[in-house]
């Protein structure tokens, strides 16, 4: 068509313009976040206690699937208890109980939150712990 | 065929940035809803759909009266309206577009649209709506896009598209069924609950569709080069003028049984809409205007010596559009949410962001029709000499 | 321009879970997690095959007795107070009869009834109109008979508040952690323990599964519980030998509309004796 030559250019417009952010941030390192785990709550755990509902390689990934499980669980099933893979029992809520332990959100969750970038609506809703440093 | 809606008049380029403007205007208007809620309109707890759903509600009728054209034409082989199904199917696409947009814009969630389908929910009338919604916009846009391509190069349509074509009639059918079925079958919303509503709504989307073709259709024959012919306007005043009397007639029935019957809570909500109750009577003017439009342009249809000069018919068909989009798309829903679930009355009116948006919305379908109309407009100059079969 | 690399590595994110490999990598850990573990209800949780309630007002005296138990469902559930009809949120609320039981009052009927305020909640409904209309299950019913609310799935629709009959339901039109025109926040003391809403769902009282869950009463049964002994009594309506099936077949009891079909859950006590004989229990 006698328009194809225009719809290239507009395409090549266009992807480079969706593409901008990625070669805009070519050779720009970005620091890892430290998540904090030094809460008072967790700081009572003795030791060999001090481990998440499962273990850390699964929570980094799949915290967000389990979060998914729990609350269909609770909210639809009304099964409230987790008996995890090490076979202790935990209350499923992210408010009671993960924030128990993890009571410094904007260190430990916003931290690698804001780092990838997503914004899950949890707290839209659901109540953070107190903190003070801001 | 895109191309041809890029080559256009003076006029037909300021009408589309005068819509892009309002266009603009309610998307702005739309932020501020998406911050601050639904709050900003006049919704409330007890009147929880207004203007965006009778907006839509109406649209779907609009959408569904295509059929009014498909099935003379494909199933009756009436000839005369070879040269506007097209327009007909293009509008059906402008108002399921309106209908979604619509929809988007009542919605507390709107980012969780997609949960309709991915928990479909079998029992939910609103589910089906989605669906079939989706299903006659699709078929509309491939029906309307194949017949016009064969006849801008003078071919006939491929065989294929007949089954979609025979498809589309109960569709249409369909859409505004299961439209009608998410207000009639609630319990405890007495105005809604009447096994009458799907006719009801089929008669009056019969007449207000057509209606507003026959001024469209008029309208493209003065502005354009492309003449849709008087014997199919003709054609389609015959039928507004049958839907437009079945309609008025299944009122009178709904007005029967609550009267006659004498039962309180069956009568409310019409005592509401055009006497007021409790001493609020916010939409009885409104009520008013539309009844007093149904009869005059009733009056008007019903003598064929009327109907054939086209001003009057023109005249009568913009009255009956307005009496029909007064009593759908506005008296139906606030009608079924008075008097509240505790029998009290609460009124209410419209904000105006929800103004701004709904015009929007409206100017947004009006952007789609010129685009499409554009397009078919220029290829029936193109093709003026050739005879059309599908 | 941090917020293009943010947006773009949520993009990659996204996609990256969408790839094959980010599937196969993510069921992979999620697998070897659940194997082992499971599901359970808490070990004092209450369990009913169909949970009622029978509201007696005579058991309420003042119009303190009603707020206690407003507040107490409404400060327990984080309810946001917008003190304006329109935008209104709640969950437990009083009506006079007439408005309460529309089309049961009469001209003549005494003062007493007519002027006495019925506390109103969802009533969890046996064969629910809010659930068959929900586009999402975001309404659904348990096992229980417990007419629940997932305020995740929910999209806002609002289908369910023109369904249900008894206007139990409330949308949040505006957002329920902002402020009222005074600049109060909308929710004075937000309870830590449960969650608020967002803008743009539907709520409702829940019969206080996260109360049944632990053991406990419902807040406002239990707060009744203070001042009058059976004003709000609790139970399981599928168990003969309840408390609420002691005193409905020993009282005369109504429910809210009952003839169009909804199988209201909650009960009120009209009239009757309180010494009834109960029936014998086989
Ligand atoms: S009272 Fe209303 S919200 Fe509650 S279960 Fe019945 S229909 Fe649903
Ligand atoms: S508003 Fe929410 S709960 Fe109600 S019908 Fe819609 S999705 Fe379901
Ligand atoms: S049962 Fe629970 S949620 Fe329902 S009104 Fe009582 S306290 Fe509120």
């Amino acid at each position: 068509m006698y328009d194809s030559g225009k719809i290239i250019v507009g395409l090549l417009i266009f992807i480079a313009l969706v593409t901008f952010p990625f070669y805009n941030n070519i050779g720009k390192v970005n620091a890892k976040p430290e998540l904090k785990l030094d809460t008072p709550e967790i700081q009572k755990l003795p030791e060999q206690e001090r481990k998440c509902v499962e273990s850390k390689e699964f929570m980094r990934g799949g915290h967000m699937q389990l979060l998914d499980d729990w609350r269909d669980s609770v909210v639809r099933d009304g099964s409230r208890i987790y008996t995890s893979s090490a076979h202790k029992t935990f209350n499923m809520s992210l408010q009671n109980e993960c924030m128990r332990c993890h009571s410094n959100k904007k260190d430990f969750c916003d931290k690698c939150h804001n780092y990838m970038a997503v914004k899950p609506y949890c707290w839209d809703c659901h109540i953070a712990p107190k903190e003070n440093k801001s | 065929m895109l191309d041809k809606a890029l080559k256009g008049s003076r006029g037909y380029w300021g009408w589309l940035f005068f819509l892009m403007g309002i266009m603009g205007a309610g998307f702005l208007a739309y932020l501020y809803q998406f911050k601050n809620g639904l709050g900003v309109t006049g919704l409330s707890r007890d009147i929880s759909w207004g203007l965006y759903i009778g907006q839509f509600t109406f649209l779907v009728g609009v959408a569904a009266s295509a059929v009014m054209l498909v099935i003379p034409y494909y199933l009756h082989d009436y000839k005369k309206f070879g040269k506007i199904v097209i327009l007909g199917e293009f509008l059906a696409i402008s108002a399921v577009i309106m209908c979604m947009l619509f929809i988007m814009a009542d919605m507390g969630q709107p980012m969780r649209v997609m949960n309709i389908f991915l928990h479909p929910t079998l029992n939910s009338v609103l589910f089906w709506d989605t669906v079939v919604l989706n299903g006659y916009l699709f078929l509309n846009i491939i029906i309307g896009w194949i017949t016009l391509e064969s006849d801008s190069k003078g071919i006939k349509p491929p065989q294929w598209i007949k089954p979609f074509i025979y498809l589309s009639v109960p569709w249409a059918v369909s859409i505004h069924t299961v439209t009608a079925f998410i207000y009639a079958g609630l319990p405890g919303r007495h105005f809604w609950l009447s096994a009458i509503m799907a006719a009801r709504f089929l008669a009056s989307a019969f007449a207000g569709g057509p209606a507003l073709l026959i001024i469209l259709a008029l309208l493209v024959r003065k502005l354009t080069k492309f003449d849709p012919g008087k014997e199919p306007i003709q054609a389609l005043g015959k039928i507004v003028t049958y839907a437009m009397f079945a309609n008025v007639f299944f009122l009178g029935l709904e007005f029967f049984t609550a009267f006659y019957s004498g039962i309180p809570a069956h009568q409310h909500s019409f005592h509401y809409l055009y006497a007021g109750l409790d001493g609020y009577n916010k939409l009885v003017p409104l009520m008013w205007t539309s009844s007093i439009l149904a009869v005059v342009s009733l009056f008007l249809l019903i003598f064929p010596s009327f109907r054939k000069k086209e001003g009057v018919l023109a005249f009568a068909c913009v009255s009956l559009f307005i009496s029909l989009w007064i009593d759908k798309g506005f008296g139906l829903v606030i009608g079924g949410f008075v008097p509240n679930m505790f029998e009290r009355v609460t009124e209410y009116w419209p904000t105006i962001p929800e103004t701004i948006i709904t015009l929007a919305v409206w100017a947004t379908g009006f952007f789609v029709l010129t685009v499409l109309y554009k397009i078919a407009v220029t290829v029936r100059e193109e093709t003026a000499g050739i005879e059309i079969e599908h | 321009m941090s917020i293009n690399r943010r947006e773009f590595l949520r993009l990659a994110g996204v996609s990256a879970l969408a790839g094959v490999g980010g599937v196969a990598v993510f069921n992979k850990l999620q697998n070897n997690a659940l194997e082992a573990s499971e599901f359970t209800a808490g070990p004092n949780a209450l369990n009913a095959k169909r949970w009622a309630m029978v509201v007696d007002m005579s058991k309420f005296k003042t119009p303190e007795d009603y707020k206690r138990c407003m507040d107490a469902c409404h400060s327990t559930h984080n309810v946001p107070n917008f003190s304006n009809p329109k935008d209104e949120i709640k969950w437990i609320w009083p009506e006079k009869f007439e408005h309460a039981f529309p089309g049961q009052e009469n001209p003549y009927m005494n003062e007493e009834t007519k002027e006495k305020s019925f506390l109103l909640l969802c009533n969890h409904c046996d064969n629910p109109p809010c659930v068959r209309v929900c586009p999402t299950k975001a309404t659904f019913k348990r096992k229980d008979g417990i007419v629940m609310q997932d305020m995740h799935r929910c999209i806002g629709c609002r289908f369910c508040m023109a369904a249900c009959p008894f206007g139990a339901r409330s949308f949040n039109y505006r957002n329920p952690r902002g402020k009222d025109a005074n600049g109060q926040p909308l929710i004075k003391e937000e309870n830590a323990a449960y969650p608020t809403r967002t803008i743009g769902v539907v709520e409702k009282c829940t019969f206080c599964t996260e109360r049944l869950a632990v053991g406990k009463l419902p807040a406002c049964v239990e707060v009744s519980n203070e001042f009058s002994k059976g004003g709000l009594v609790f139970g399981d309506l599928d168990d003969p030998g309840s408390e609420v099936r002691k005193i409905i077949s020993a009282k005369y009891t109504i429910r809210r509309k009952s003839e169009i079909g909804t199988q209201p859950s909650v009960f009120y006590v009209i009239g009757g004796n309180d010494y009834a004989i109960v029936p014998e229990i086989l």
